[in-house]
């Protein structure tokens, strides 16, 4: 007797497409029903570096438990790609489901017996119904949401409410897609066993008033909220949608009224040296301005990076991160620009890292980047990925307080120039290592330098002189102290138990480590947890790191670069921190997590023999 | 002579300009490069050009890339912000800037390496977006900070100090600068004072990209025989164009050249150097015939000085983007920040 899967609200559901063939809207409307019916839903793009023609996935997990990791493993796979038919098929966990399209005979040996094979003869209705060669490839895949619908219970108000929004007032639309809907509905109810399929949707009340968003567009949206006016560009996936948006919301948000004119300039320039130097002008000469790119693109900005910090320049870089090195998996997901973003450029230098989880930090953390740009005077990264740039997420719903003020930093205003009060460019006045600045055009006589990336004194003058060398790189270290404090703080969840040992993660991490922790936890295995948020690191992480044996340091490359950072910052003991490395481009999983610290834990359980000396 | 400092005070009887400045109010520090270096020439006829049009010099923002005419914003425009870059890379930086500020005078300068090797890319760009500028290449024919490479637009056939030749064909910005969209293309020459104050002018004026390709002898890399970058060569082989004129609104400027007389110009070095005024009919309103133009006399082994190619109406990027008025780094919360209602309806519409 074959045991098949049950499960209500707790499944993964992979669709194999081809790309450019419609099916990503048909997905993402799956996906969506489950969520208007309050239970929390987490997709997966995994699409290939390519246009049309080529296989593309979306993995769809459904956790009533909120849950929003990959988990690892498939419940059911919707094989609608011959191409890569074996290796769906082979990733269904058994006691599965295989949903394909029956139209034309397979013969058994493609099938396994382990998984309930579900065939719908989807061309064959197809063909039947629509003549158009368009309308017979989109309405396919929303006859198998059909299908699907009726399979795993969900409500059909709820899809064609949300055809009713996607189509607004085209009413021809609504009806086509309400009907594909039910042609897929009607033929599983009249030719399927009711209960062939043992996983289910039931409505619950878990999302609340969490928003679904791509990670892309919030940073962009942090971006207008945090007044960026400039933004220079230049395509390269995983960040193309991020400046794209940020166009978008500013036609919507950021015309004057009366004129109908932009308050902001975006530029797609010719390559990501230009984008960078755009940038740097414009902060230079007082506008908030960003650029995004990805890993490649940093390594071209590489020399304007160094400029901008040792001449002290406000500037924005978001770089979504993709799998390296050189051209890379240009579309999966990585953390694998650590140290490059770190310790970008020639000579000694540092940069502030920002490591948001999910949107709605993209969004908090790029407006609050654009405040310490100007603060610090300094490049600063917003660290994401591909997984959180790329795919939709529920997140908290973004917030703004209207009271906040823009942080412009030190500016030295014509009526300070004109009162006398003392201005050198780059003189520690205060103590926190910042400088005054003057912005160009401010006063006729009073406050002009020369901006350089060469050595110079505390008065902006060229310098060959040792000291003055010195003195301006110490400065520099003492600003990056200073940044300590200023950037988002680390997060704790502590253990139920105390615990001997610790983990450290951060970005994209996060959802599976939470599961992860919650399945140690229920194994009776303690760690205590610390999710970074930004580098420099404040006290609080070597506190964290102090107060326990051995730390995890768990991230998405291959040489532990972030555990090289808080080894070098923090001047650490490297026997203390045991890394944990998931690269292969995939978002890592709680089943990744799990695996690897529950070994590593049995691993320190063990005594060693001792010898005794003779 | 660095370790002489320029004396802060100046007569008192110094003629002073519309906004009230004396000349020695658009002065840099002292000059730091070779004695009788041509780029020395054209700072001084950037000091001239700012002076006489009453520009007040802290509306100016100086950038630079990497070289010896890069170090040259230094010495002009004291009072002026100024931005010496990374090499080949000042256009991004001063597109930067200006779209940051739309009302501020932005003039980058740059040599022949920083614009037509490493540079080449922005450079074309920069002419292409239509930034309003003054881009200025201080042009010798080497790389003369790091002591006498070819750079790009060092002809074929050119001899180095060393004795190597250079064998690439050689790129002229000028007709680069045509074809990317420029719309005001000039040459003109370091030594002579007379045509490139006015042009200067002209171009600071011109509400669109403007670009300046001015030959500008190395006299430590590339004046010696052999080089078409010498002053003997160019002396030997100008072929001035035209002589512009810049009516000022405060008061006309007047020609003191008639078109086809001839002009010597006493150089530091003892030689002489004449341009002529030879077309008075030239039209630099036609793009094809400027191109034609420049080729022809190269052809000839002369090098056309002038203003050589101009369109009186510009392209303003600012115009094309149409941002509002005011500069973009003035804009505060109020204007750029869509607030909390919107956002609630941002929200909602994610649900």
């Amino acid at each position: 007797m074959r045991q098949t899967l049950t499960a209500i609200n707790d499944f993964v559901v992979k669709f194999a497409n081809v790309n450019g063939s419609g099916s990503a809207s048909a997905n993402e409307l799956f996906t969506r029903s489950i969520l208007r019916m309050g239970v929390p839903v987490s997709p997966r793009n995994i699409f290939p570096s390519n246009i049309q023609g080529l296989p593309t996935w979306y993995e769809v997990r459904v956790s009533e438990d909120g849950y929003l990791g990959r988990r690892g493993g498939i419940d059911m796979a919707v094989a609608m790609n011959p191409q890569t038919w074996k290796q769906d098929v082979a990733e269904i966990a058994p006691g599965g489901y295989l949903l394909y399209d029956s139209t034309r005979p397979l013969p058994d040996s493609a099938f396994r017996d382990d998984v309930t094979n579900i065939g719908v003869p989807l061309t064959a209705i197809c063909n039947a119904t629509y003549s158009d060669p368009r309308q017979r490839q989109l309405f396919k895949n929303i006859i198998y949401v059909g299908v699907l619908s009726a399979l795993m219970e969900i409500e059909p108000a709820v899809i064609e409410r949300l055809f009713s929004e996607q189509y607004k007032t085209k009413e021809a639309l609504i009806a086509s897609n309400v009907k594909a809907l039910h042609l897929g509905r009607d033929w599983a109810r009249e030719n399927l066993a009711p209960g062939i399929c043992g996983l289910k949707v039931e409505r619950r009340d878990v999302v609340g008033d969490r928003i679904f968003v791509e990670g892309n567009a919030a940073a962009a949206l942090g971006c207008v909220y945090g007044g960026a006016t400039v933004c220079a560009w230049y395509p390269i996936t995983p960040s193309s949608s991020l400046a794209e948006a940020f166009e978008s919301y500013c036609k919507r948000f950021r015309k004057d009224p009366e004129t109908g004119e932009a308050r902001y300039a975006v530029i797609q320039a010719e390559d990501e040296l230009a984008s960078i130097g755009m940038v740097i002008g414009a902060g230079w000469n007082g506008a908030r301005a960003f650029t995004s790119t990805s890993g490649p693109g940093i390594s071209l900005m590489t020399e304007f990076i160094g400029l901008a910090y040792f001449a002290e320049i406000p500037a924005v870089l978001i770089n979504v991160q993709r799998g390296g090195p050189s051209t890379g998996m240009p579309t999966r997901t990585q953390q694998a620009d650590i140290l490059s973003c770190a310790y970008a450029s020639n000579g000694d230098t540092r940069h502030v890292l920002l490591f948001p989880e999910d949107p709605r930090e993209c969004f908090d953390f790029s407006a609050a980047a654009l405040d310490l740009a100007d603060r610090l005077q300094t490049p600063i990264f917003v660290m994401t990925d591909l997984d959180i740039g790329m795919n939709h997420r529920l997140c908290r719903p973004f917030e703004w307080d209207e009271e906040r003020r823009y942080d412009r930093g030190k500016v030295m205003t014509a009526a300070e120039l004109e009162a006398g009060r003392p201005f050198g460019r780059y003189r520690d006045v205060d103590g926190d290592g910042i400088p005054w600045r003057t912005l160009p055009g401010t006063h006729a006589t009073r406050g002009a330098f020369f901006t350089r990336g060469t050595t110079k004194n505390r008065d902006a003058r060229y310098s060959e002189e040792g000291a003055d060398y010195i003195e301006n790189m110490e400065r520099l270290q003492r600003k990056f102290d200073t940044a300590r404090t200023l950037v988002p703080q680390p997060l704790t969840r502590p253990a139920r138990e105390p615990a001997r040992h610790g983990v450290i993660y951060f970005g994209s991490t996060a959802p599976a480590m939470d599961e992860a922790l919650d399945r140690l936890s229920g194994e009776d295995l303690h760690l205590d947890a610390m999710r970074v948020r930004a580098f420099p690191f404040p006290a609080s992480v070597s506190e964290f790191i102090a107060a326990h044996e051995k730390v995890f340091v768990v991230e998405q490359n291959r040489d532990a670069q972030f555990r090289t950072v808080l080894i070098d910052d923090l001047e650490i003991d490297p026997a203390r921190l045991v890394p944990v490395l998931h690269y292969d481009g995939t978002p890592i999983t709680a089943q990744f997590i799990l695996d690897a610290i529950r070994h590593r834990l049995a691993q320190l359980r063990v005594t060693p023999l001792e010898r005794a000396a003779s | 002579m660095t370790y002489i400092a320029k004396p802060k005070l100046h007569h008192p009887a110094l003629q002073r300009n519309a906004v009230g400045f004396t000349r020695r109010d658009y002065e840099g520090a002292i000059s730091t490069l070779c004695a009788g270096c041509g780029h020395d020439s054209i700072s001084a006829a950037i000091v001239q050009a700012c002076y006489d049009l009453a520009i007040e010099p802290h509306r100016v923002a100086k950038l630079s890339g990497i070289g010896c005419s890069s170090k040259t914003p230094t010495y002009f425009l004291g009072a002026s912000h100024g931005f010496n870059t990374v090499h080949g890379r000042m256009p991004s930086v001063l597109t930067g800037a200006y779209l940051a500020n739309r009302e501020l005078i932005y003039l980058g300068v740059s040599g022949d390496g920083d614009s037509a090797s490493i540079g080449l890319g922005q450079f074309a760009h920069i002419m292409r977006r239509g930034v309003n500028m003054v881009y200025m290449v201080m042009n010798n024919g080497v790389y003369g900070l790091t002591k006498g490479q070819f750079s790009a637009t060092a002809d074929k056939g050119s001899v180095a100090k060393k004795g190597a030749v250079n064998n690439d064909s050689g790129i002229d910005l000028a007709s680069l600068a045509i074809l990317m969209g420029a719309t005001f293309v000039a040459r003109s020459f370091s030594g002579d004072k007379h045509q490139l104050v006015p042009l200067i002018k002209a171009a600071i004026s011109h509400p669109g990209a403007a670009i300046l390709d001015v030959i500008s002898p190395c006299v430590a890399f590339n004046n010696h025989k052999g080089s078409t970058r010498s002053y003997d060569y160019v002396r030997e082989h100008n072929d001035a164009l035209n002589r512009l004129d810049v009516i000022t609104g405060a008061e006309p400027i007047t020609a003191e050249y008639e078109p086809g007389t001839t002009v010597d110009i006493m150089q530091p070095n003892g030689t002489m150097l004449r341009l002529a005024k030879i077309s008075p009919g030239y039209d630099p309103s036609d793009k094809a015939a400027a191109l034609a133009f420049i080729q022809d006399r190269q052809s000839a082994g002369e090098v056309a000085t002038g203003l050589l190619y101009y369109d009186p109406e510009g392209r303003d990027l600012h115009a094309r983007l149409k941002t509002v008025e005011q500069p973009l780094n003035t804009l505060d919360e109020a204007a750029l920040c869509p607030g909390r209602d919107r956002l609630s309806a941002i929200n909602a519409a994610l649900r």
